[in-house]
């Protein structure tokens, strides 16, 4: 299986004819789910979203240029990064 | 530079046989506030023959650009009200949407049309154009009396009806009313003398509007920045409108001060900055028109109070962020006028006015929803909500899926009524995006070989659309329902064929390019029900008397 780069959100309890309803809608959602989070609160949300919906996904293929995908443009920056003793490891490698 | 517009000046008068001083006067129905909305309420309740006495405290048209796209369902209602012609000459067709993150364009989007339709997919006009067209059309219906600088200072409403206080430079007069529709605007001060609230989410944004008249090569699109170079970390949106003006919103923020934002030495750096960014150097422009505003998504929980309608902005509010607010506007007048016409004529009950609530509230929820969403995308509200926001724009230029999450406005679209009281449900099978409650799909056609629009052909009234392949094999159905015109509610018949043909007494429209069979999914034999709204009350693929009677009457609130 290829990694599904169209839009694809669909809401069929919920019949609409437009269809950007449901991608909105997730977003929103999305969003809600965040309210009244503290920063690490919310970045440990994303992690729990990312861990359930990719053992849904399973294919190992699709996960690996999901991930690709995401990494796109995010040049790592010296100096700051997200978890600085994880990367001097690594580099230390 | 394009020549400033010169607002009209309209002359003042008094609803016919109204002495200032003397007894209250007894009208049929009134409409307060010439705005669009209620230029379009009063134009549609005299087109269907009722007597419209239309108030403003104004004499001209509104200031400033303002409401500036109009959709195409809005348009095909503006053909109906016979204004569509001249909004669609003066204004500015544009198909073509592109997306700016930062430096880079992120990508464009085209409504370009599905073919097959009259009206195209947006037209920008400012708002003081439209409300012009439509008060010369006003002046051609003799049922309409407009009376510009009557000013409502008390309204009360009771069981039968609703009494106004009007000041006037020639003195007060008190005037009472059968039926009141209130479309004074989002301020609407005939709610607050009622005693009534709109209610729903104030959000803390300031925005600067600017009209400015440049001759500049810019195309006919819509551009949207996101966090651009020259106003960091804010929005702005581009519009091109009539006359060479153009239309910029800059997002201000909630801590700008409006009085010092409006003043022109902080404007035109502004704009300087925008037009050098985007290589117009050399261009030079003039402020017409400025202002500083915020907003509000709300509405009123019920749109009817007795025998008080509220339309428009006064009804509901949302955010200006896919314009949706003249074109709701419009669409509930659309919904409302036809309903009240029959109520008043005593030909459906009252209750049909509560159909009028129920689909117009759940229309502006729709508009709420989709508003509140865009603004929600364009100003995040957290860290979360940015990060969110900046991660879709990077995917989108990438990514198909991304472009559709990013979220600059979803443009106006009208709402399908598919759970109303008023529609019929299918009992046949209809492989379509059209359903009961639907607002009708245009189609090219031709009469008698005259190249034509399907909607432009269907009636004031309830139309029967009956499909065929040849007009001719129509005889013995259209003897079914040929007696349907001379019911309490008519319903007239058109047939619409794949061939070429004519019939005694009965409309043919040739579907030329067979855009409307495919887009009803019809058969020989189909039938639809179409309200005077031209939204979809029933169908059949084999359709009897007795269930389109039965249709109309439940369409008619019975």
């Amino acid at each position: 299986m290829e990694l599904n780069l169209e839009p694809h959100f669909s809401d069929p309890g919920r019949p609409t004819p437009y269809s950007h309803l449901a991608a909105d809608a997730f977003y929103a959602e999305l969003l809600q789910a965040h309210e009244g989070l503290n920063p690490e609160q919310s970045a440990m949300l994303d992690a729990k979203l990312v861990l359930l919906l990719a053992n849904h996904i399973g294919d190992l293929d699709v996960l690996r240029a999901a991930l690709r995908a995401g990494r796109e443009d995010l040049e790592p920056q010296r100096g700051e990064p997200c978890c600085a003793e994880q990367t001097a490891a690594c580099e230390g490698r | 530079m394009a020549a400033a517009y010169v607002y009209p000046k309209y002359s003042f008068r008094l609803p016919r046989g109204v002495v200032p001083g003397t007894g209250e006067v007894r009208v049929p129905l009134i409409v307060v506030g010439a705005g669009p909305i209620g230029l379009a309420a009063a134009i549609d309740a005299a087109q269907r023959g009722l007597e419209v006495v239309l108030l403003d405290d104004d004499d001209t048209v509104s200031v400033g650009s303002r409401g500036l796209c109009y959709a195409k369902r809005t348009i095909e209602i503006l053909d109906r009200l016979g204004v569509g012609d001249p909004v669609v000459a003066k204004g500015v067709t544009w198909n073509t949407g592109r997306v700016f993150h930062r430096d880079d364009e992120v990508y464009h989007f085209d409504l370009l049309d599905t073919p097959g339709h009259q009206r195209p997919g947006m037209v920008n006009l400012q708002q003081y154009y439209l409300e012009e067209f439509l008060v010369d059309r006003a002046a051609a219906l003799p049922q309409v009396t407009l009376c510009w600088k009557n000013k409502v200072v008390a309204a009360r409403a009771d069981a039968d009806g609703a009494t106004l206080d009007v000041e006037t430079p020639s003195g007060n007069y008190r005037l009472r009313a059968d039926w009141l529709i209130v479309a004074d605007g989002a301020r609407s001060p005939v709610r607050k003398m009622l005693g009534l609230d709109a209610e729903g989410r104030v959000f803390n944004d300031r925005f600067l509007i600017a009209d400015v008249a440049m001759h500049a090569d810019f195309p006919a699109e819509r551009w949207f920045w996101f966090d651009p170079p020259f106003h960091r970390g804010q929005s702005v949106l581009l519009h091109r409108q009539a006359d060479d003006i153009w239309r910029i919103d800059f997002q201000l923020g909630w801590n700008a001060d409006p009085e010092a934002e409006k003043r022109p030495d902080r404007v035109i750096p502004r704009i300087r900055a925008m037009l050098d960014h985007q290589g117009y150097r050399d261009v030079d422009f003039s402020l017409e028109w400025v202002s500083v505003y915020t907003f509000q998504c709300r509405r009123m929980s019920h749109f009817r109070h007795g025998r008080v309608l509220f339309a428009g902005d006064a009804a509901h509010q949302v955010s200006p962020f896919g314009a949706r607010g003249a074109n709701s506007g419009i669409q509930d007048v659309d919904n409302l006028i036809w309903k009240l016409d029959l109520v008043m004529r005593g030909k459906a009950s009252v209750g049909l006015l509560d159909s009028y609530d129920t689909e117009r509230t759940a229309a502006a929820d729709e508009n709420i929803l989709n508003s509140t969403r865009s603004t929600d995308f364009i100003t995040p509200k957290s860290p979360t909500a940015l990060r969110y926001r900046d991660a879709t724009l990077q995917l989108a230029a990438h990514h198909a899926f991304a472009r559709a999450l990013v979220n600059s406005g979803r443009l106006s679209t009208p709402t399908h009524y598919w759970g109303s009281a008023l529609c019929s449900p299918d009992r046949d099978d209809f492989d379509c995006l059209l359903r009961p409650g639907s607002p009708l799909d245009d189609a090219p056609v031709e009469r008698d070989g005259e190249p034509g629009w399907l909607l432009r052909q269907l009636a004031d009234g309830f139309t029967l659309m009956l499909f065929t392949d040849r007009p001719e094999s129509m005889g013995a159905m259209l003897a079914e329902f040929a007696p349907l015109v001379d019911d309490a509610v008519p319903v007239r018949c058109v047939v619409i064929s794949e061939q070429p043909g004519t019939l005694d007494g009965v409309v043919v429209l040739h579907d030329i390019q067979h855009f409307a069979a495919e887009r009803y999914d019809a058969r020989e034999g189909t039938a639809y029900l179409i309200r005077p709204d031209q939204h979809i009350a029933g169908r059949w693929r084999k359709p009897e008397i007795a269930g389109v009677r039965a249709a109309v009457a439940r369409a008619c609130g019975h």
